[in-house]
């Protein structure tokens, strides 16, 4: 037993730190900090920093330009740059599109989309969800079908995340459904530029626009953009969601959130000194403090034993408390602003959410529309009762 | 980063393990506990011969010179299996509290004693009023003789000598042998919840044997924390076989002609259970990690035991429901586990208590973090 890392994983550590607060510019951390990160400019940005270091995809195959870490270094990179203030990397490219197409893709798909996807050079969304299917994606409905050497699509995605920035998205479409609902899926990219796509904003709970809908009629998209076999989609989708899970608790961040939450309540005065020193207060950032703890060492479980690059199905458990203590976090900090959290905006209609002109400090005003947008994290990227679901089949044989 | 046993200690634990399975099942449990000593001088006699009464003591003192990830194993497997032998109180604790403090002569009769199972000792520590943390040692110590009254001191029934706790006319903290059969101490026995022993001691100026000098109050505090991380390691130990045995038997139990873990209301909740035991599993492994490089910090025992708590009510509770009405008997096992984790959260702090010191120092520290 060792719960320490090793000197070369300190001086790893150490580099990594160095790198992040030197060359990632000030300005991008602090907004990040803040919860004000610029879309997509900051994102750009970043990515391409990290890409020109050979560190912004380093779970990639070497081959397609990752890096041939250890899991605790992979972990440490994620830690790191979280508690720097380094803004997440799009997760459609690092963590998604990226790792398939290394996987499964051809050579010629290889050739042309790694590199611009590896530096954000093409902005990529992700067509799973339909509005008919989302736990059970292998219900999905769009249609693909073969025209000569195009596949023409018809169908509806929806709650594509950022989709107004991306040039391209990945799609699971259906190419045979005469067979079993899994096996008639396949993996399809295409240029959000063919005629026939139309993408239109959704506006969520924080007032703000992340997702979209996105209609397809009679979109021909050459077979050239299949990915793997036709009809394989279902396995390469296994293969992305598990993907998707981990590094998925975000701790690093979590861990900021919390240390926000504690500085913001020290500095509130009430008539007995600090909010700080409120016992209720104090005993529930203790308590979330000890719950994140438990979940780092249950992590660091998890990292060290995967050193086969197996999927632990233990990941299920980081993404299930990760995500409720994310939200914990954000409902502390809700709470702590109070009644400095009702402004968000000025009166005009076409104001967005962010900040009014008064005297509630900006990061109050911004607490609430966070803490509602971070309900998603427990619906998305398998949502909650799914994670439970994947935990008995695999873990518990129930 | 290593969280793996070593081949010693996989051995040591499925060496335990079989001894005390081969022991216990359920009604044999049952029937040791309802002896007057409630537990096995045989199984007792067997833990000697296989080192693990003198694990933690030095090779010098007759012991085996084992760490805190050693007793850890072992507590587990106590924890696994239900065993009430006393290892804790009447080994473990009152011989690390004498390895600490004692001179050679009494330190290696006393430790030897203890590891080849021939001498039982108790620490006599709280007093009417304390609570964790708190411990007022009201007990005096005037020219070696002792006068006060200590409760709950664990397995203090059969204790053959006490580590007594006592103030010092200048307001320091001695401890002190005593003899249970000595003048003006007198005992008086119980049995707790979860089957186990201990005993209410009076002392009206009994006389002691002064260990070591200066203030124990470190060596006790030192003891405290290595004492939590060993009940931390059996709570994990009892709330895993708890969990295991709920989820065998969602698997065989049929209602609606459907095995129960048909029913997604219960394997969700089953899922749950994991998560917490998981969590549980991490806490004890950090803070038994802590002390093996020598960190006795009572916040990690805070943050650890903490969890333990909250795991271990919750798994124990939900245990029980979906058991249903045979959770709630006597002569199946989900219960009795229930009751052990129960007394563990009741010893040396509850959640409640380690939360309020956790939150206590929250200022201390801007962020938390491992190591
Ligand atoms: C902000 C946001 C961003 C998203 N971004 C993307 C994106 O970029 N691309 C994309 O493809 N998708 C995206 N999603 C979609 C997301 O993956 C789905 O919302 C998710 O899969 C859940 O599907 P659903 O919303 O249809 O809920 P449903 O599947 O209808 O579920 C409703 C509720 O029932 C529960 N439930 C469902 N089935 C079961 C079951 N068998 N047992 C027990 N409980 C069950 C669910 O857990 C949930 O609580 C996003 C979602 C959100 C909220």
């Amino acid at each position: 037993m060792q719960l320490r890392f090793t000197p070369s994983e300190e001086a790893f550590r150490t580099e990594l730190r160095e790198f992040f607060t030197t060359e990632i510019p000030e300005d991008i951390r602090r907004r990040n900090a803040e919860g004000k990160t610029i879309y997509p400019d900051d994102i750009v940005t970043t990515t391409q920093i990290l890409n020109k270091r050979g560190i912004a995809v380093p779970a990639w195959p070497v081959e397609a330009g990752g890096q041939d870490w250890t899991p605790v270094q992979h972990h440490i990179w994620r830690e790191e740059m979280a508690l720097n203030f380094v803004p997440d990397l799009l997760p459609f490219n690092a963590g998604m599109v990226g790792p398939v197409i290394a996987q499964f893709g051809n050579d010629a798909q290889k050739e042309r989309f790694l590199p611009i996807t590896r530096n954000l050079d093409l902005w990529w969304c992700q067509g799973f969800s339909e509005p008919e299917a989302g736990s059970d994606l292998a219900s999905l409905k769009t249609r693909a079908v073969r025209d000569g050497d195009h596949y023409v699509v018809n169908g509806q995605k929806t709650w594509t995340t950022l989709g107004q920035f991306a040039k391209w998205i990945f799609m699971l479409v259906r190419t045979d459904p005469d067979v079993k609902k899994q096996a008639g899926i396949s993996f399809l990219l295409i240029d959000l530029d063919t005629p026939g796509i139309e993408m239109r904003p959704i506006q969520l709970i924080d007032g703000g626009y992340e997702v979209n809908e996105v209609f397809f009629s009679d979109v021909r998209v050459p077979v050239e953009n299949l990915v793997g076999e036709e009809n394989q989609g279902w396995t390469i989708a296994k293969f992305l969601l598990g993907n998707e899970r981990s590094g998925i608790a975000r701790v690093g961040y979590t861990k900021t959130k919390l240390a926000r939450a504690k500085k913001l309540a020290s500095e509130i005065t009430t008539p007995n000194g600090t909010l700080l020193d409120d016992p209720a207060i104090a005993s529930r950032l203790a308590d979330l403090e000890n719950q994140l703890l438990a979940l780092e060492i249950t992590q660091l479980r998890v990292v060290a034993g995967s050193a086969n690059g197996k999927q632990n199905p233990a990941s299920s458990l980081l993404k299930l408390r990760g995500s409720e203590l994310q939200q914990e976090a954000m409902e502390l900090l809700a709470d702590i602003a109070g009644p400095d959290s009702l402004p968000v905006a000025g009166v005009d209609a076409a104001d967005a959410n962010g900040t009014a002109d008064v005297a509630s400090p900006e990061w109050a005003q911004l607490t609430v529309p966070t803490y509602l947008n971070y309900r998603k994290v427990t619906i998305y990227g398998g949502s909650s009762e799914v994670q439970r679901q994947i935990i008995d089949k695999a873990v518990l044989g129930l | 980063m290593e969280f793996d046993l070593s081949e010693e200690q996989v051995m040591l634990r499925d060496t335990v393990r079989d001894v005390l399975t081969s022991t216990y099942d359920v009604e044999t449990l049952r029937s040791v506990t309802d002896t007057d000593l409630g537990w096995s001088r045989e199984l007792w006699n067997s833990l000697a011969e296989i080192g693990i009464l003198g694990l933690v003591f030095s090779e010098d003192d007759g012991g085996m010179g084992a760490g805190p990830e050693e007793l850890s194993v072992v507590m587990g497997e106590l924890g696994a299996s239900l065993a009430p032998e006393p290892l804790l109180g009447s080994v473990i604790v009152p011989g690390m509290l004498v390895a600490r403090t004692a001179d050679d002569a009494i330190r290696a009769d006393i430790i030897g004693g203890l590891s080849s199972g021939e001498r039982l000792l108790a620490f006599a520590h709280t007093e009417p009023g304390d609570r964790w943390p708190h411990a007022a040692v009201k007990t005096t110590a005037v020219g070696g003789k002792l006068t006060g009254t200590k409760t709950l001191v664990d397995h203090g029934d059969v204790a053959d000598t006490f580590v007594v706790s006592a103030r010092e006319t200048d307001g320091t903290i001695g401890l002190y042998l005593v003899a249970a059969d000595a003048d003006g101490l007198t005992r008086s026995a119980y049995r707790t919840h979860d089957r186990r022993r201990g005993a209410q001691v009076e002392l009206t100026g009994a006389t002691g044997t002064r260990l070591g000098s200066g203030d124990a109050s470190q060596v006790i505090s030192d003891v405290e924390v290595a004492t939590q991380s060993a009940l931390c390691a059996e709570a994990v130990g009892a709330m895993t076989r708890a969990l295991q045995l709920t989820v065998e038997y969602l698997k065989t139990r049929k209602q609606f002609g459907v095995p129960l873990a048909t029913f997604q209301a219960l394997t969700h909740r089953a899922a749950d259970m994991y998560v917490s035991n998981e969590l549980a599993q991490s806490m004890s492994t950090y803070f038994t990690a802590a002390l093996a490089d020598g960190d006795y910090d009572p916040i990690i025992a805070s943050r650890a035991k903490l969890q333990i708590c909250r795991s271990g009510r919750h798994v124990g509770q939900e245990a029980i429901q979906m058991h249903g009405g045979i959770g709630m008997t006597a002569e199946y096992p989900v219960g009795h586990y229930v009751s052990r984790l129960t007394a563990i959260s009741h010893t040396l702090g509850d959640a409640d208590s380690h939360l309020a010191r956790l939150s206590g120092s929250v200022s201390e520290w801007d962020m938390v973090t491992v190591g």
